[in-house]
């Protein structure tokens, strides 16, 4: 972007920020931690911000996985109103920051050593043009599989560690009067399970190529039309009341042992931590089948639009520092399913599933296969996402739809790029 | 148009006992969703899903009610819908007055003092009506923005007033074509102005209209999701913001039963002004709004 | 105040049908009329017709998260030619809009008809038929997807009735889920257009349809040939309504569909939305707006044109 339209844009939105919602010496925070798990662990921020003297502006908004949060986002930037804090991710963080909206957390950052405390991944993703914007609140990892033990006893299963097993342990359980995977058909629910057949199929450097680099021979090949003829053998799996179901719905589904599985990243986790289960007693995890050597994430942020009051700025600053504040971190990862963004606390109050989950993220982040989540926008610009989902969701719900026709919309919905 | 039947032969009588049977099962059809919702709001979760949709209820109990009212969690606040009540008051009240007031003062200057150009000007402000409102989302914003009203109840009344008048202007136009010219003419032969003529002659004799333009309004702003969510704060949000809130918001379990008795509680208010004032509506659109 | 106006129509505007007769102080009598449309008509131009040329200008520009002013020309729309969901939406909104208007004035019409034989407990019944148009789509959304939702709703409950081999999945079907957009959508409306219509037979001379039967025409032949065509208007008032609504169905699709399953049942609202506000593309967003206006006004400037033509000249 020109620095003429940056310019331009700053002076139009400048021109009405004179009426903010928040008041001084608080922050407005726009986010959709909305389900039981997440407002909770969110809450404990909330009262660290209050323990020192900041005021909290919840503004939730759900629905549509932060689409309708991104909507009023959109109308509050345009109308020079933008909220203190908002929950922004991926390369979306940078979108934002190309258009100058965004206020630097240097100070902080520096204050607290972010540099050395946050593995290199992620602090990338924070920052803009080599200033900090934004904050990590956690990490999550979306190539999970998540299991009823119930069930698997009962159709006499194990937990599959390759796409055959999974076939073969669906059978057995649809056999048992189960439904093997529990799904809700909503587009990114597609792409979450989509991305992680694909990682299991054919590895995480075929991932990378394909999902990351978006490299029209590997959309367009035989690898990528063997991962969608995967993909939609998972429908034999799924039930037929899935149209439009919530994830935590399908999550529930699990947990009343009306289903066996589910693939979803480890938030599903904060659904069974609320119901009162104990990882590896009451519930499984493991890494989606054929996917224990890599790791998908997906990392929370809170992006600090630029404020022109000087206690507001403060107050923003605080809420940077306290994200990362050892208390918040443990409370609300514990809460919420995924694991600290700063990898040097001590793990011991988390459930197995997490410090496996820690130990593959440190682990692939050196060997390899630590890669980006396409399906939440990690990995490539929300214009190309729309477009990939838009062919995964359309081949999956289409039943005369050939793989090899949903590899070539692949590579043109890649191509279909912006100006 | 009554008294088409009147012969009581056994034909007739058959036929009788069809048109009751056909207006019976359409009634079923529409009372159908109503039920369910209200049976479910009264439920305990565990005979959700234990029971089906028609079963009635075993152990009614208002506790989804009262939690759907004022304990239910949106995000971090748990205080249910009831709170976001007034905020839908506070803009739907100003809002539908405003907007009334000047679809009927439109309406009657495009009718009774038409100009050269004035049909023009009504088939313009017409095309109000069909603009889809995601299109006027970010103009809006920036607007509101410029404006200085951004985030505030102002902001949406004016976002309603503004899209409103088309409806408004409408239903007065099509009412007041059908009033007599020769009152107007007389009025004006007395030298009358513009004001008096409506304060004297028009006006009292509206009011089938504007409950129709009330209603319609009060409807469309009550239920407005869209701009309600676009241009509001955490403390401005309508009751239909809330609605959806607390309608994705989940613990674990979905309530079926508290999101039944939210929807319930949320749509209450324009369910008890068409319950109540249904027949003024009918008799009001009788009365000349669909003359044209 | 209204004394303190400049008396600017010494120009011979024609004043209409009132103004010959009008008084000494007619000039500014006949300017107030304008006065009061005035801020009216800026509304109008300013907050309709300005924000239809501002999306038009956005669509001309590669515009992203936000606005910005960098043209393209006519690019954003060879790409939205291209682009096969674009298709399935607009398609969606033709089968969706007519169906929908379509129903709704056929068993709006004989609801009303039927309502107006002298029935018992009229008022009733039509309340009941009424009430669906108070509640908003987000409220009949979630309650026609659990309705239609297999497992929960029509299907299961009359499976447990007995009748295992009763199928009514719609929702999960590509091909079908549009139709349950139109379902519900009439639910909701039809009972609006039959209130229309049986205000508009309570409006009809007696005498007319008297006279039809004295001639010996049978009951149908009087509502079809003799009552209907007087109904026109009513017709007329009832598109206009549900025009409206088919084109702003947004939150229906939005809670009961979602635009699923894949995208079978997005409409180009939604497309918009998506693209605009979900997907950071502005640019392409603001072009299938202005498509999606010209389709429909290319559809209602003419229904509208000869409607209000042919009733001021007949």
């Amino acid at each position: 972007m020109s620095t003429f339209k940056k310019t331009t844009l700053v002076l139009a939105l400048a021109g009405a920020s004179l009426a903010s919602t928040a008041q001084a010496n608080e922050v407005e925070v726009l986010h959709w931690w909305t389900s039981g798990g997440e407002a909770r662990a969110a809450n404990v921020l909330k009262e660290l911000m209050e323990a020192e003297g900041y005021g909290w502006q919840d503004f939730a908004v759900a629905g549509g996985g932060g689409e309708t949060a991104m909507t009023v986002l959109k109308s509050r930037a345009m109308s020079g109103n933008p909220p203190s804090a908002a929950q922004i991710k991926g390369p979306e963080i940078q979108e934002w920051g190309e258009l100058g909206l965004l206020g630097d957390l240097n100070g902080v950052a520096e204050a607290e050593g972010w540099d050395e405390l946050l593995p290199e991944v992620v602090a990338d993703i924070m920052r803009h043009d080599g200033q900090y914007v934004a904050v990590p609140v956690n990490v999550h990892r979306v190539n999970w599989l998540w299991a009823n033990p119930e069930v698997l006893e009962a159709a006499g299963v194990e937990m599959p560690t390759t796409l055959d097993e999974l076939f073969e342990a669906g059978e057995a359980i649809r056999e048992a009067g189960f439904v093997p995977l529990a799904h809700g058909g909503q587009a990114w629910q597609d792409a979450t399970v989509f991305e992680s057949v694909l990682l299991g199929g054919q590895g995480s450097e075929f991932y990378q190529q394909a999902l990351v680099d978006l490299d029209p021979e590997a959309l367009g090949g035989e690898q990528m039309i063997d991962a969608l003829e995967d993909f939609k053998r998972m429908r034999e799996l799924m039930d037929e009341g899935m149209s439009g179901r919530d994830w935590n719905i399908a999550t529930a589904m699990v947990i009343e042992g009306v289903a066996g599985f589910q693939l979803m990243g480890d938030w599903a986790k904060g659904e069974f931590t609320a119901a009162g289960l104990t990882a590896g007693e009451d519930y499984l995890c493991a890494a989606a089948p054929g996917t224990e050597d890599a790791f998908t994430f997906n990392i929370d942020s809170l992006a600090m639009f630029r404020v022109t009051d000087d206690e507001e700025r403060e107050a923003q600053q605080a809420l940077a520092r306290l994200v990362l504040e050892p208390t918040f971190q443990e409370a609300f990862n514990l809460a919420k399913g995924s694991i600290p963004a700063r990898p040097d606390l001590d793990m011991s109050e988390f459930d197995n599933c997490a410090q496996q989950s820690l130990a593959d993220f440190q682990r692939t982040a050196e060997e390899g296969g630590l890669v980006p989540s396409m399906a939440h926008g990690m990995a490539v610009r929300a214009d190309i996402q729309g477009a990939i989902f838009d062919v995964v969701t359309n081949y999956f719900n289409d039943a005369d739809m050939p793989a090899e026709e949903a590899a070539e919309r692949m590579v043109s919905a890649a191509e279909a790029a912006t100006f | 148009m009554a008294n088409v039947i009147r012969r009581q032969t056994p034909a007739a009588r058959l036929g009788r006992g069809l048109l009751y049977g056909v207006l019976i099962l359409a009634a079923l059809f529409y009372i159908l969703p109503l039920v369910v919702m209200l049976m479910t709001s009264v439920k305990p979760l565990s005979e959700i899903s234990a029971g089906s949709l028609l079963s009635f209820p075993q152990n009614p109990t208002f506790a989804p009610w009262t939690k759907a009212w004022g304990e239910a969690c949106t995000g971090m606040r748990c205080d249910g819908v009831g709170g976001y009540f007034w905020n839908s008051f506070a803009i739907v009240i100003p809002a539908v007055l405003i907007s009334t007031t000047i679809g009927a003062l439109n309406g009657y200057a495009l009718t009774k003092w038409r100009f050269k150009g004035s049909e023009l000007v009504f088939a313009l402000m017409l095309f109000g009506c069909f603009i889809p409102f995601q299109v006027v989302l970010l103009p809006m914003a920036q607007t509101l923005g410029w404006l200085g009203i951004s985030s505030s109840r102002a902001g949406l009344i004016l976002v309603h007033v503004v899209f409103g008048i088309a409806f408004t202007t409408l239903f007065f136009r099509n009412f007041y074509v059908g009033i007599p010219n020769e009152l107007v003419s007389a009025a004006k032969l007395d030298g009358a102005g513009f004001f008096r003529i409506f304060w004297r002659i028009l006006l009292p004799v509206s009011a089938p209209i504007i409950v129709v333009s009330v209603i319609w309004q009060f409807t469309q702003i009550w239920n407005d999701f869209l701009f309600g969510v676009a241009f509001s704060a955490h403390n401005t949000q309508p009751v239909t913001v809330a609605l959806n809130n607390l309608v994705n918001t989940s613990t674990g379990v979905r309530e079926y039963n508290v999101d039944m008795a939210a929807a319930m509680i949320a749509a209450l208010p324009t369910l008890v002004v068409y319950v109540l004032a249904g027949k003024y509506f009918v008799r009001g659109l009788t009365a000349g709004s669909v003359k044209g | 105040m209204r004394d303190s106006l400049p008396m600017k129509n010494t120009s011979a505007t024609p004043l209409g049908a009132g103004a010959k007769r009008s008084t000494p102080s007619g000039g500014l009598q006949a300017w107030l009329p304008r006065l009061v449309l005035a801020p009216s008509v800026a509304i109008s131009l300013f907050f309709v017709y300005g924000f239809m040329l501002w999306t038009f200008v956005l669509s001309l520009t590669s515009s992203r998260m936000l606005p910005s002013y960098d043209f393209v020309g006519f690019g954003q729309y060879s790409r939205l030619m291209a682009n096969e969901r674009w298709w399935v939406a607009s398609t969606n909104l033709m089968i969706f809009g007519v169906l929908f208007v379509l129903i709704c004035l056929v068993i709006g019409s004989l609801l009303a008809i039927l309502l107006d034989q002298k029935i018992r407990q009229e008022g009733a019944l039509r309340t009941i038929y009424l009430y669906p148009m108070a509640l908003s789509f987000i409220v009949t959304g979630v309650v026609w997807k659990w309705l239609l939702n297999p497992q929960l709703g029509i299907q299961a409950m009359v499976q447990g009735w007995g009748f295992e081999s009763f199928r009514f999945d719609w929702i999960t079907n590509p091909d079908m889920a549009i139709y349950t957009l139109v379902i519900a959508a009439v639910w909701q409306a039809s009972g609006f257009v039959m209130a229309l219509f049986l205000a508009g037979l309570r409006g009809i001379d007696d005498s007319i349809v008297k006279a039809a039967q004295l001639d010996g025409a049978s009951l149908p032949r009087i509502y079809w040939r003799v009552v209907m065509p007087c109904l026109r208007p009513v017709v007329f008032s009832a598109v206009m309504i549900l025009a409206h609504i088919a084109i702003k169905s947004f939150d229906l699709v939005v809670a009961l569909t979602g635009g699923g399953p894949g995208y079978a049942t997005d409409l180009p609202a939604t497309f918009m939305y998506a693209h605009a506000f979900t997907r950071a593309q502005i640019g392409l967003g603001s072009a299938s707006a202005m498509l999606m206006l010209g389709g429909v006004l290319a559809i209602l400037i003419p229904y509208l044109y000869s409607e209000l033509r042919s009733r001021k000249h007949g």
